[in-house]
């Protein structure tokens, strides 16, 4: 029984595995993303109480920014994984992990600067969420660079996972950076998140996009892994055959 | 005791470790993560003049009056306790400004006692509902703060 899980823990045997994946992955992404972008800028009320048509930013918005902080738990997941088991396919998928949540953290931002400006009336504001968004997006690249800046890959993944964890503090800041006794006492732009106050129509939209941004992540990070995989194993004897 | 095993304590005692950073930091955010001046402080002479600040509060009913001639705004913000600031502004106002909602405007307060802003801000709450939906919310799960309206 376990003896069939640990097979794909090998590069060679899971090579061949994403590869079946991927198609999978991209058809779920294209179809849920489709669906909900679909469903949320036809099929939801024009106008809010407040908010005009340029609430609709808020599907990409939402989207990215959950992925954002959820690729990164994932990233330092696979480091901790691949530093207590030595397990190389593991730092693989964090490393192939990190541009992906670099790309959904920068989503958030842009799509929340775009719309801050409209509704706030400014593109940027030190407050809590968005200075520690903006923290979060630093760290992935961090990550990224201090990987690249160390040329023994077995090395890069150890420094790195380490890297990751520390910075790990900063995503349960993110989700409950909003919670301020009383709101209008304190200088947060951003309202607290909260699915009570959100209509049906807007909230399925919201969701299901969220869900095809996870299958689009899926869809690359195997991408990128079998690249990574390629890479390390140049001068192994199963990938000559390929 | 295997490598493998210590490997296995050392990144949990990290886990532990950035779980109590995290908890830290939480706990610091939950006061003003940088100084934002109500009205009351205003009023009782605890607000520097002539440097820039930010003054939060909701925007009164009925007290926002556009100039005829020129950009320049002119509203009253009202704290929890009642007390009121003039602002003066001649940047244009958000979207989303509105009287009865919150506001959070960045500017100088001069020594008559009214804050000119060279910038003011809009706070929208966490609804997304058309208007006569929101109505039906609210009233079911938040009940009137007293002194707020």
């Amino acid at each position: 029984m376990s003896v069939s899980w640990f097979k794909y823990a090998a590069p060679m045997n899971f090579y061949p595995l994403a590869g079946k994946l991927i198609p999978l992955f991209w058809i779920l992404a294209i179809a849920l993303i489709g669906f909900g972008l679909y469903w949320g800028f036809f099929q939801t009320p024009d106008v809010l109480s407040d908010q005009k048509q340029y609430y609709r930013i808020i599907f990409v918005h939402v989207a990215a920014s959950w992925m954002g902080m959820w690729l990164y738990a994932m990233m330092v997941f696979w480091g901790l994984v691949g530093l207590v088991f030595n397990t190389r396919l593991s730092f693989m998928m964090a490393q192939a992990t990190s541009v992906t949540g670099a790309l959904m953290a920068f989503i958030a931002l842009a799509s929340g600067a775009v719309w801050g400006k409209v509704s706030w009336g400014t593109w940027w504001d030190w407050d809590p969420r968005l200075t520690m968004s903006l923290i979060l997006m630093f760290l992935y690249i961090g990550y990224i660079a201090l990987h690249s800046a160390i040329d023994n890959s077995r090395r890069a993944d150890k420094a790195s996972a380490v890297l990751s964890l520390v910075g790990l503090a900063i995503v349960p800041v993110i989700y409950y950076s909003v919670n301020c006794p009383n709101p209008n006492e304190c200088g947060s732009l951003h309202q607290e998140s909260s699915f009570k106050g959100v209509e049906s129509n807007i909230l399925l939209a919201m969701l299901v996009t969220a869900l095809g941004f996870w299958m689009y992540s899926f869809a690359t990070i195997l991408m990128r892994v079998r690249n990574i995989i390629l890479e390390r194993d140049m001068n192994t004897k199963w990938v000559s055959k390929l | 005791m295997k490598a493998r095993q210590k490997r296995l304590i050392f990144v949990l005692l990290g886990v532990v470790a950035v779980i109590g950073a995290s908890f830290l930091i939480n706990k610091a955010m939950q006061g003003n993560f940088y100084k934002l001046y109500t009205p009351q402080e205003v009023l009782a002479g605890e607000v520097p003049t002539g440097q820039t600040i930010r003054i939060g509060g909701l925007v009164k009913e009925g007290s926002l009056k556009r100039s005829d001639t020129e950009l320049e705004a002119r509203f009253v913000v009202l704290d929890k306790h009642k007390n009121e600031v003039t602002i003066v502004t001649n940047k244009i106002l958000p979207d989303l400004f509105k009287e009865g909602k919150s506001q959070i405007a960045r500017g100088i307060l001069k020594a008559d006692g009214i804050f000119y802003a060279e910038e003011v801000l809009a706070k929208h709450d966490a609804n997304y509902m058309p208007e006569e939906m929101k109505d039906i919310v609210t009233e079911q799960h938040t009940p009137v703060k007293d002194g707020v309206k």
